[in-house]
């Protein structure tokens, strides 16, 4: 079983009008089967309202199943008892930093997860200091959160929850109030999180540039897992793509469009030097095709 | 009709030891009916700035002149001002209040005196402005879509009928489609109305796609103010202040680079696209 499993999913909440009568039941969540393996990069797409951010708010006991379940590390979410050691494994990053920074100084605000779980003080100073480190925020550890930029109070917030060692780590749109600067460092600090600390992260977005590292993609629609693959299986359908509200990376889209002009390029294009060397290779027959 | 910014500068918490100066030194002249993208790192002094277009902040030094006219003058109508330079915040769905959608688009007009009838034509004319289906207009904002809260709350600046319309980054959060609907919308508006648009954003590719002329800001200090294409050559200084070129700019480059003569400016996939398919065809003949 991977660290984070569902299965079959369901969450409903009733509509009311303004006197509290029921005028209905929307399915947020539908039927959702989730396997997740240690270590991996897992990356979840969806248009507003597709029911992304319900799910992952699933992983953290936040929200409880309608019907199905949730095990996050083996550990049944609907366990009262194994609730806090949930919310300890599975640590969540929301949009916006302002709603996230409580501390005065940086280093109190990281250290203030692991003082509730009543980690030793000398260990909670090792903890700060190797969280702040992970994330490139030791040298601001003395600073006020309010002076810092968008992208540097949300390292801040990621390292607030590595702080409590977290196996894994869901990250709800981190990057959407931030400039191009921001998203680039929440970007490489999370990947960094990835590959160095192997923690599993999960990480909701609508910038598709940030997603093409990923070992798996789901696409939520209408609550339900439209799609799911490794990146470039995702971003091969464009079109299909675009009837859920979604994008792909400009590079991906530029190569669909010099395909569609009948240039002989193979679809699921994602990196700049991708394009560049299956372009490079057409140019040089063409040379070729001049000589003789 | 047209908006000049003479010298202003602005200091926040003057003669105090907190003191910040937030604008530096900024001549600017927007003209009718552009469309303008503003953009800068956070903190350069973007919002700071369009602040200023409306007269909510006061600059500590320098004039702004509003058709010709010291908008800090003593005898000057403020009000009349921020009917005519309509602001739309981040996030601005968090400011919808009224039960239903109609009313809380009747809201500005209605404040600005006009009568009942002319204060429904023109929250009508709003809402069809910004696409908003009739089924909606008496449905409570709050049962509304992301996309659509946010169309609502246009309209409701829109209603307003102000000349020059600054959005501070409506696609904030919203799904892809979500953008380019709302994108759409403002350019057609544009087009259709020939009011002056000023969208502030972080997305360097939708700036690419829809404006005439970017200003940068850097250090509360224009740093660039020319057509896209030539603002986004400067990719590198852009990327040393935080900002970046769309993404198709730096592809260019990197087919530049590897040997396929290509010209390195364009800024948005449908350039890019016809320049390489110019290439690759004179090659091929």
């Amino acid at each position: 079983m991977g660290i984070i499993k569902t299965k079959g999913l369901v969450f409903e909440y009733i509509r009311r009008d303004e006197e509290g009568n029921v005028e209905g039941i929307t399915r947020a969540v539908d039927e959702v089967d989730l396997d997740v393996k240690k270590g991996d990069f897992v990356a979840i797409l969806g248009h507003n309202g597709s029911g992304k951010s319900t799910l992952a708010k699933h992983i953290n006991a936040i929200l409880y199943p309608t019907e199905g379940s949730v095990w996050v590390d083996g550990m049944d979410t609907t366990d009262e008892k194994e609730l806090w050691n949930i919310r300890q494994e599975a640590g969540m990053v929301f949009q916006n930093p302002d709603n996230q920074i409580i501390g005065q100084v940086v280093e109190e605000d990281v250290g203030f997860g692991p003082e509730n779980m009543g980690v030793p003080t000398e260990e909670i100073w090792e903890r700060v200091e190797e969280s702040l480190k992970a994330v490139g925020m030791y040298k601001y550890r003395k600073f006020s959160p309010n002076k810092l930029s968008g992208g540097q109070k949300q390292r801040v917030s990621i390292a607030g929850v590595i702080a409590m060692h977290p196996k894994c780590i869901i990250l709800d749109e981190p990057t959407a109030m931030l400039d191009p600067n921001g998203r680039r460092e929440v970007v490489r600090a999370v990947r960094a999180l990835n590959d160095v600390e192997g923690i599993t992260v999960l990480l909701i977005t609508h910038y598709m540039e940030e997603i093409i590292h990923a070992d798996k993609v789901f696409v939520m629609d209408k609550g339900k897992v439209a799609m799911q693959g490794t990146p470039r299986e995702i971003f091969s359908q464009v079109e299909m793509l675009r009837q859920l509200r979604l994008d792909v990376p400009q590079v991906t889209l530029l190569a669909h469009e010099l395909k569609k002009s009948g240039i002989d390029l193979p679809e699921g294009i994602l990196t700049v030097e991708e394009l560049t060397q299956e372009l490079k290779r057409i140019y040089r027959q063409g040379e070729k095709a001049q000589v003789q | 009709m047209s908006i000049i910014l003479d010298h202003v500068n602005y200091v926040y918490g003057a003669d105090t030891a907190m003191a910040v100066h937030a604008l530096r030194d900024i001549n600017l002249v927007i003209p009718d009916g552009q469309f303008i993208g503003l953009i800068g790192h956070t903190g350069s002094g973007k919002s700071t700035l369009v602040q200023h277009l409306n007269g909510l902040l006061r600059p500590t030094d320098g004039s702004i002149y509003f058709n010709g006219e010291d908008i800090h003058a003593q005898d000057y109508d403020k009000k009349k001002l921020r009917s005519k330079v309509g602001l739309v915040f981040q996030y601005p769905e968090h400011q919808l209040f009224e039960v239903d959608v109609f009313s809380d688009v009747c809201f500005g007009p209605r404040n600005l005196g006009l009568s009942r009838q002319e204060t429904e034509l023109r929250a009508y004319a709003a809402l069809k402005q910004v696409g908003l289906e009739d089924d909606y207009f008496y449905q409570s904002p709050f049962d509304l879509s992301g996309g659509q809260k946010r169309r609502v709350a246009i309209a409701g600046v829109l209603a307003m009928k102000p000349d020059i319309l600054i959005l501070d980054e409506p696609t904030a959060g919203l799904d892809p489609k979500g953008r380019d609907e709302i994108l759409d919308q403002i350019a057609k508006l544009k087009a259709e109305t020939g009011i002056t648009v000023i969208l502030v954003s972080h997305s360097m590719e939708d700036v690419a796609k829809y404006v005439e002329r970017i200003i940068v800001m850097n250090q509360g200090a224009v740093m660039y103010d020319d057509t896209p294409r030539e603002v986004f050559q400067h990719y590198k200084e852009l990327e040393a202040v935080g900002l970046a070129a769309p993404q198709v700019t730096y592809i260019m480059q990197a087919l530049h680079e590897s040997g396929i003569p290509v010209r390195t400016d364009a800024t948005t996939i449908t350039e890019a696209s016809q320049e390489i398919l110019r290439v690759m065809s004179d090659h091929r003949t």
